[in-house]
């Protein structure tokens, strides 16, 4: 796999079959030189060593390979990393800070919603891009939302639990930063 | 699984893509790549080029022009079922797009890619033959077609699509008043492909019903009218009676059924039977009420 990408030379690249590419992911742009053909879960996991994306299926079916494409939901497996070009990209890696997990992370923990956590970055990513557009979601909005994500371990009813909570936890973090910007 | 080489371009004008379509030995364009890139690892397609459409502007948008909606031939699936547009004119538009594989796909796959793939499983395509879309389609040195639905579809896979032709917009006639679309489909577990989808297009004037449109999608190459039922409801009052007529005459549209391991020609019949049953009822309901 390696051999479909290189770190970038200080050399613009004189093979035909390479192009360079920049690619922000996670906040940290990073410019590489790809074969077309390189996929973007190749480019993410191999490439740039951001391992927390998984690939399950390879055929597009179970969103264990699910990242955050301009804060969209997409399964890195079925792009090529040239079509990233450009654009966007949140791993699972780009949710925690260096001291602090994610409220989602934090509500999956407490809400035991994985087993052997397969499933889990693409469930929370998933889970992100609902939360952001859609802060207090019925049980049956979690749950179409996740629809393109398997698990086999936990059927589900942890995962959808954890959504909540981390909806509620969100919810109250903000009504709590408001509050601090309203005595500030 | 890994793809075949191939030449990647990405034009910036939809011009410049037909010119590269037409100039570049093999190649072939790209969309969503949600139908392409999964035949592409099988090896099922080996393009020795991919002309990437995603960046060409102006090919997205939701409009209403006069009694009809253009959908830009890259407007996500999950753009059509979000459109206020969709769900207000044509719901039954925005309802099929949301029944489209899953939100992950939803937010890839385009309304273009999917007529253009023609996959006899898909969903819009048997929508747009009940519905009585065109398809907008521009080739070498400009040269732009409109093509009806009816004469898109040829075969399995198979369009009236020229090398070198890509469809840039997709036009849907609006519901008119008395008019109303149930599009409903047996879902496959684990692709959720339509198995058979049913797309119901009927309309009610003075208590009975004027005018009626069903397609019927997964049975057999192509999407089909089920003209012979349609034939029963023009003129008749809606009622069970006679929806339960019509949906027993949709086998006599149906030569040729095919069958894999999933489900038999003859189940896909059958299924097609019960789903128009369901389809017209919920049509009837909806435009009576
Ligand atoms: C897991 C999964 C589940 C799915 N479930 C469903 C489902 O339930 N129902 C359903 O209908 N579909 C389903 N699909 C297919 C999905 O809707 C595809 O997105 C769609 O069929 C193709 O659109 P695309 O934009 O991805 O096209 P691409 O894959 O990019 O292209 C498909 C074909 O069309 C050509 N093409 C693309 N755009 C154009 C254009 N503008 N002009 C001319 N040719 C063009 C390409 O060359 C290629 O031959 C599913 C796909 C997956 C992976
Ligand atoms: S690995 Fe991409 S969807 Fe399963
Ligand atoms: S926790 Fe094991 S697959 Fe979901």
């Amino acid at each position: 796999m390696t051999s479909l990408f290189t770190k970038v030379s200080p050399e613009p690249t004189t093979d035909a079959g390479v192009r360079r590419i920049t690619v922000s992911i996670n906040g940290n742009q990073h410019t590489v030189d790809v074969e077309p053909r390189l996929l973007l879960a190749h480019l993410i996991r191999q490439g740039l060593d951001l391992t927390g994306t998984h690939t399950g299926c390879d055929t597009t079916h179970c969103g264990a390979c699910t990242v955050l494409f301009d804060g969209t939901p997409v399964k890195s497996c079925t792009m090529f990393a040239v079509q990233a070009e450009g654009h966007e990209i949140t791993t699972v890696e780009g949710l925690a800070t260096a001291s602090e997990l994610h409220p989602i992370q934090e509500s999956f923990k407490d809400e035991h919603g994985l087993q052997c956590g397969f499933c889990t970055p693409g469930m929370m990513l998933t889970a992100k891009a609902l939360l952001d557009e859609n802060p207090d979601p019925t049980e049956d909005e979690v749950r179409w939302a996740l629809s393109g994500n398997l698990c086999r371990c936990t059927g589900y009813q942890n995962i959808v639990k954890s959504v909540l909570a981390a909806a509620a936890r969100l919810r109250s973090q903000g009504a709590t930063d408001e509050e601090e910007g309203e005595t500030s | 699984m890994q793809p075949a080489k191939f030449d990647y371009y990405r034009p910036d004008t939809l011009s410049e893509a037909v010119e590269l379509l037409t100039s570049v030995d093999g190649a072939r364009p790209i969309a969503g790549g949600h139908s392409l890139l999964p035949a592409m690892k099988l090896r099922v397609a080996s393009p020795a080029a991919l002309v990437d459409l995603g960046r060409i502007p102006d090919l997205t948008g939701i409009s209403r022009d006069g009694d009809s909606l253009m959908i830009g031939a890259l407007a996500t699936h999950a753009a059509v079922a979000a459109s206020d547009l969709a769900k207000a004119d044509c719901p039954v538009l925005a309802d099929t797009a949301s029944q489209i594989g899953d939100p992950q796909v939803r937010n890839r796959g385009t309304i273009g890619g999917s007529l253009a793939h023609a996959d006899p499983a898909a969903d819009y395509p048997t929508l747009m033959r009940a519905i009585g879309a065109t398809i907008h389609v521009t080739g070498a040195g400009g040269s732009e077609r409109a093509i009806p639905a009816d004469d898109f579809f040829v075969d399995l896979f198979t369009t009236a699509l020229e090398v070198g032709e890509l469809v840039t917009a997709v036009e849907v006639p609006v519901m008119a008043a008395g008019q109303s679309g149930v599009y409903l489909k047996h879902r496959h577990p684990a692709s959720s492909y339509a198995v058979v989808g049913i797309a119901a297009i009927v309309t009610v004037d003075g208590g009975s019903c004027t005018a009626a449109a069903i397609g019927v999608g997964g049975v057999t190459g192509k999407p089909e009218r089920a003209d012979a039922a349609e034939a029963a409801l023009i003129g008749q009052e809606p009622s069970d009676e006679l929806v339960a007529t019509a949906a027993a005459a949709v086998a006599e549209s149906l030569a040729n059924p095919i069958g894999d391991i999933y489900a038999s020609g003859e189940f896909r019949v059958h299924l097609a039977s019960v789903l128009t049953k369901r389809a017209l009822s919920e049509a009837f309901g909806a435009g009576s009420a």
